[in-house]
């Protein structure tokens, strides 16, 4: 697949959101002794991703205008059930973000209904990919679980950073949680590597046009320029580039902030420089989520592929 | 339940790409609007198609098979494409199982691309929006039409006739009874879509010669036993 990055950045600006918003209602729940302004400051900052991914989403569309009819397909479409989802959780941040303003209390109810929230969302964006069943790079529960992993990730040392400000006591904590969510998300996302190398394909050129011999060779592609086949369906790089891309991503997304944040215990003034890196990582993860999903589609162009 | 839909038939397509010149003319005269056709005199010439003919070698020297083959929309009859939308704009009509694009609600977020494992659903750049093979939904049912012209604009164009179109789920059609006859295939079966457009396969062509197209057991010279004789050397002299 070709990688859009307006989907790109949604995906991983949401996920850090929504890990940040998970770990704040948690230290919440857990009675840490903070400020409200804590609580506000953080809403914020959960509301400012989820509001720049939804907005890089806008650019994904032919049609951003009609984008309200996306929420209407949710008994069938997990893209709908997620656009819902996203709306939800930020009404009910921007709720949770007002009742502590206010202080008039049900800041546990609004936030845990917000946690489901982001949980479902995790869920959601897992699920949009998973439910192209011919994308065999994608059908794994894995797929799911590592959306929310690296999401929590990425929350979690956002939250290391923050607390710099807000809570200084909590930075150890917030890095304990980093710590564990990255190497999680290292071994869910190595995992979702390996079974993704051996994949072997169900699909062949011998049942995409029906004809049963070993030797087809394809001659022409019924356009001498390009199409939108062409063009979706293929990510374009050389293979020196998507081998490249594969340890760079592990290398910034989780071996590099794993060795920063537990730096980060004693020099507190890394943290922000980790969330950056560990950022970009997931930039070039997210990218390689896509560029390695191979469509069926492209048995039929087999000039390029 | 109808399901109307093509039979293509692989032994009989020459790959002259009438039909897919004939798609595009009538479908960019439509009232839906335009197909793209950007840069059609530059170096990078590309468009919104509903139908493309692709052309495969089968085989090792000398013993080849030039197979063209043209890909369209396949109308599933569990379409991949129609829920995933989030939108509802990709929908399967009932009435005759046509699979279409509601321009008007397509918000192009070309999810439903994703899902098709056939690539035969083009995002239209010009219009924004997914475009797909309507089956000219606008021609097989127009009765300003005479009735031989009431069929999908490639059938009509591929001078060759492998181009079936008719309904597959009625036994006795001409589009079921050439799948029935002739081994028709489905593509990608493995993908559980049931596509309703068919392929015939390439087929030994042998010519069958009955006896009684040599010698005519009804000759009247036969049945009046005076069997005629064979003509003298001189009959063609001149």
């Amino acid at each position: 697949m070709r990688p859009a990055f307006s989907i790109i950045f949604l995906t991983t600006l949401t996920g850090a959101g929504q890990g940040l918003f998970l770990l704040l209602y948690a230290t919440e729940m857990l009675h840490a002794a903070v400020t409200p302004g804590f609580y506000i400051g953080g809403s914020l900052l959960v509301l400012g991703l989820s509001a720049l991914g939804l907005l890089a989403s806008f650019f994904h569309l032919g049609h951003p205008s009609r984008s309200w009819r996306a929420m209407t397909m949710w008994r069938t479409s997990w893209l709908s059930r997620e656009v819902i989802v996203l709306m939800g959780f930020l009404g009910m941040v921007l709720l949770y973000l007002l009742a502590h303003w206010s202080g008039l209390g049900l800041t546990a109810v609004l936030g845990g209904m917000a946690s489901v929230l982001a949980l479902g969302l995790f869920v959601c964006t897992g699920m949009v990919y998973v439910a192209i069943k011919v994308m065999k790079e994608w059908v794994s529960p894995l797929t799911v679980a590592n959306f929310f992993l690296m999401g929590c990730a990425s929350g979690a040392t956002l939250a290391s950073a923050y607390a710099l400000v807000g809570a200084p006591d909590l930075v150890p904590h917030f890095i304990e949680v980093a710590l564990i969510a990255t190497l999680l998300a290292l071994l869910g996302r190595s995992a979702a590597l390996i079974r993704n190398a051996r994949l072997k394909p169900t699909t062949t050129l011998q049942s995409a046009i029906g004809i049963r011999h070993p030797r087809i060779v394809q001659k022409a592609q019924g356009a001498m320029g390009g199409s939108f086949n062409t063009r979706e369906f293929f990510h374009g790089k050389s293979d020196a580039f998507i081998r490249a891309i594969k340890p760079a991503f592990i290398t910034l997304a989780f071996v590099v902030p794993l060795a920063l944040l537990a730096a980060g215990l004693s020099r507190p003034w890394l943290l922000p420089l980790v969330f950056v890196l560990q950022y970009l990582g997931l930039l070039a993860e997210r990218w390689f989520f896509f560029a390695e999903a191979n469509h069926p589609q492209n048995l039929y162009y087999q000039i390029i592929s | 339940m109808t399901q109307l839909a093509l039979v293509i038939d692989l032994n009989v397509c020459v790959g002259c790409h009438a039909c897919v010149t004939n798609c595009k003319q009538w479908n960019t005269s439509g009232s839906a609007g335009p197909l793209l056709d950007a840069n059609p005199y530059e170096a990078d010439p590309t468009g919104t198609f509903f139908n493309r003919v692709q052309t495969f070698e089968v085989g090792t020297y000398p013993n080849t098979q030039t197979v063209h083959f043209p890909k369209s929309c396949l109308h599933c009859e569990d379409p991949p494409c129609v829920p995933v939308c989030p939108t509802g704009a990709s929908y399967k009509r009932k009435e005759d199982g046509i699979v279409l694009v509601d321009y008007d609600k397509c918000i192009g977020c070309k999810y439903c691309a994703w899902a098709c494992p056939y690539g035969v659903r083009e995002f239209d750049e010009q219009r924004k929006v997914m475009t797909k093979c309507t089956l000219c939904v606008d021609r097989i049912y127009d009765e300003a039409l005479p009735e031989s012209e009431r069929k999908p604009a490639c059938v009509l164009a591929c001078p060759a006739g492998a181009r079936i179109f008719g309904d597959v789920h009625d036994p006795e059609s001409e589009a079921s009874v050439a799948i029935s006859d002739n081994g028709g295939y489905a593509l990608m079966p493995e993908c559980g879509t049931q596509p309703a457009n068919h392929y015939l396969p390439r087929r030994k062509t042998a010519l069958k010669i009955q006896n009684e197209q040599l010698y005519r057991s009804a000759n009247p010279l036969k049945v009046e036993g005076t069997a005629p004789l064979p003509p003298s050397s001189e009959d063609f002299a001149t």
